[in-house]
């Protein structure tokens, strides 16, 4: 943790009834970070965010936006925060605009109707502004959701599933804004999703949280060590290049997948000189497919 | 940041549908009225008038604008929080089954501030109700029937008010039940802040006033005490203002006991909305 600490949460308790949603949780995210927020389903990761964004109640522990508490900043903490949470709810009643200007007018800043039809823009939603929301598809509610989130400028955006229910060019989209929130705006970002690939993509740091409990915490370079892959290949003599490959790069573990494919742990810059050698050894490779390390890893730590 | 709000709740009432059905339901049930008392209102009059004719002589206009804004109010103040509580019971449950009392929750303003705004434009919305209501009862009732002096019969006998000692009287009597329907709104936004759907606080809503209106027409000793402090037993008290002498005594007391049930209504809301995990 640093001066620049803008969440910090430390030991975070939340009941409800009997069942603990939320055990002991602790993070804390860092200005300019685009952190990513990771758990299987019901690991608690809604209940720390409704948490963090006063909608709910901790039982027990800290939970600090920008240094300051809920308890005696809650209105000044929340004019510096735009969120998503799960999914974005308009009224359907309402137009596009309208729906902005409402929530605009109590974001705690002056938004104009030029930025607003300026955010619709930025969104991809020209042209749309009278529209009802009624009549929009889930990808056009969740771009209106990222306008309604940077309309009063936060510095910190917290993003929960953004990309659920989104076809994949929706997804891109997305992934394409945030990363636009960070190079561009330096925005502070928090995203949890299920989308580990676009976790890797973009995260810089990162959290992972079972059963309620923190489970790991720190750089997504470091934890993932970026410099080794997995690699998987599919070849012709699997025993020969086994053998081939353990004796020019030293490497003794090779996950064999079938008769002809097996997966091996490699640093990037050693993938062409281990195809390389292979073909110079007359081993056909039909093909070398990089496996994402982040689903490796995630599921390592979940199941473990 | 609590008018701005308040401004926003004005915009989301004018856009949903369902406001215009309250204003749209009294001028059809006024509309109603008014078409059977001019095509058949002389019969209903001699009915009325039938039992005192042996002591009494009826001459003039007696069905007359002023009689007819009486007959209105007498019949649909009954309806009326029906109306009311279609809007109001939806200001809070509609927002948290819609998903949108998560996002106004984001937002920098206190969650007392987003009640009370919703109390307001509750407010506002029963006033123009009422405004409405007295318009056409009253204002489109004289410019059909003209007006006349006023026969009311009150469980004491019959009271004959002069033409131009009426208006005052009715000016105050909307106010009360103004009063009376702003108690109903204020019982169901606050029964809104209990719910996640938008039916359930209508519906109980109208449930405690036909419960507590059975309560306080049973003549049983048990429930005596509490007769004198349920709302419904203060929602008619704008009939008093057609007696003679007026019992200012009694309308006072139904006005304190109206404001109060409004003060610990909006209170319990304002409670409950701030204890509240909004999980939706």
């Amino acid at each position: 943790m640093n001066g620049d600490t803008i969440i910090r949460v430390e030991h975070l308790t939340k009941r409800f009834g009997s069942f603990e949603a939320v055990r002991d949780v602790s993070f804390h995210v860092n200005r300019g970070d685009v952190f990513g927020f990771l758990g299987p389903n019901g690991a608690g990761k809604s209940t720390t965010i409704r948490c963090m964004l006063s909608l709910i109640k901790n039982d027990s522990g800290v939970i600090e936006m920008f240094g300051k508490s809920y308890k005696t900043h809650r209105s000044e903490i929340l004019t510096k925060i735009g969120s998503i949470i799960e999914k974005p709810d308009f009224y359907k009643y309402l137009s596009a605009e309208k729906n902005l200007e409402i929530f605009a007018r109590i974001s705690g800043a002056s938004v104009s109707k030029k930025e607003i039809q300026e955010m619709l823009d930025f969104v991809g939603l020209s042209g749309r502004g009278k529209d009802k929301i009624g009549g929009f598809s889930h990808g056009m509610k969740q771009r209106l959701g990222i306008a309604q989130t940077l309309l009063h400028k936060p510095d910190l955006i917290i993003l929960d599933e953004p990309t659920t229910g989104l076809d994949p060019q929706g997804i891109v989209e997305i992934r394409n804004l945030i990363l636009r929130l960070k190079t561009e705006q330096h925005k502070t970002v928090l995203l949890s999703s299920h989308q580990l690939s676009e976790i890797e993509l973009i995260a810089n740091r990162m959290v992972i949280i079972n059963k309620g409990k923190t489970v790991i915490e720190g750089d997504v370079k470091e934890l993932l060590n970026a410099q080794e892959i997995v690699v998987k290949l599919e070849v012709n003599r699997i025993n020969d290049a086994c053998e081939l490959i353990s004796k020019t790069f030293g490497i003794s573990e090779f996950n064999r997948l079938n008769d002809f494919e097996f997966e091996l742990n490699i640093e990037k810059q050693q993938v062409p000189l281990v195809n390389h050698t292979l073909v110079q050894n007359n081993i056909e490779v039909h093909s070398i497919e990089p496996k994402r390390k982040l689903e490796d890893f995630f599921m390592k730590i979940i199941q473990s | 940041m609590l008018l701005k709000n308040t401004y926003n709740e004005f915009v989301k009432i004018l856009a949903k549908p369902r406001s215009y059905l309250g204003i749209g339901a009294l001028t059809l049930l006024i509309g109603i009225i008014l078409f059977a008392m001019k095509a058949d209102g002389s019969s209903f009059i001699s009915f009325v008038t039938s039992s005192f004719e042996q002591t009494l002589s009826f001459n003039g206009n007696i069905l007359n604008g002023n009689l007819i804004a009486f007959i209105i109010l007498q019949m649909l103040i009954v309806h009326i929080p029906l109306l009311v509580a279609l809007v109001t019971g939806d200001l809070i449950s509609g927002e948290a089954a819609m998903g949108t009392v998560r996002m106004l929750a984001t937002k920098p303003i206190s969650r007392t501030n987003i009640i009370l705004s919703k109390f307001i434009a509750g407010a506002v919305y029963t006033l123009i109700l009422t405004i409405w209501l007295g318009f056409l009862a009253l204002i489109v009732s004289k410019w059909i029937f003209e007006t006349g002096d006023l026969i009311v019969l009150n469980s004491d006998g019959l009271v004959i008010l002069k033409s131009d000692d009426i208006l005052w009287r009715y000016g105050l009597s909307f106010l009360v039940a103004y009063l009376a329907l702003l108690t109903i709104s204020t019982l169901s936004i606050c029964l809104s802040a209990f719910a996640e759907n938008s039916i359930g606080p209508i519906v109980s809503t109208m449930a405690i006033i036909i419960l507590f209106t059975i309560i306080g027409s049973l003549d049983v000793s048990v429930f005596d005490n509490i007769k004198p402090y349920l709302f419904t037993t203060h929602m008619a008290s704008w009939r008093s203002f057609f007696e003679d002498p007026v019992p200012w005594g009694r309308i006072q007391e139904s006005i304190i006991i109206l404001l109060v049930h409004i003060v610990v209504l909006v209170s319990v809301a304002i409670i409950k909305f701030n204890k509240k995990d909004i999980t939706s």
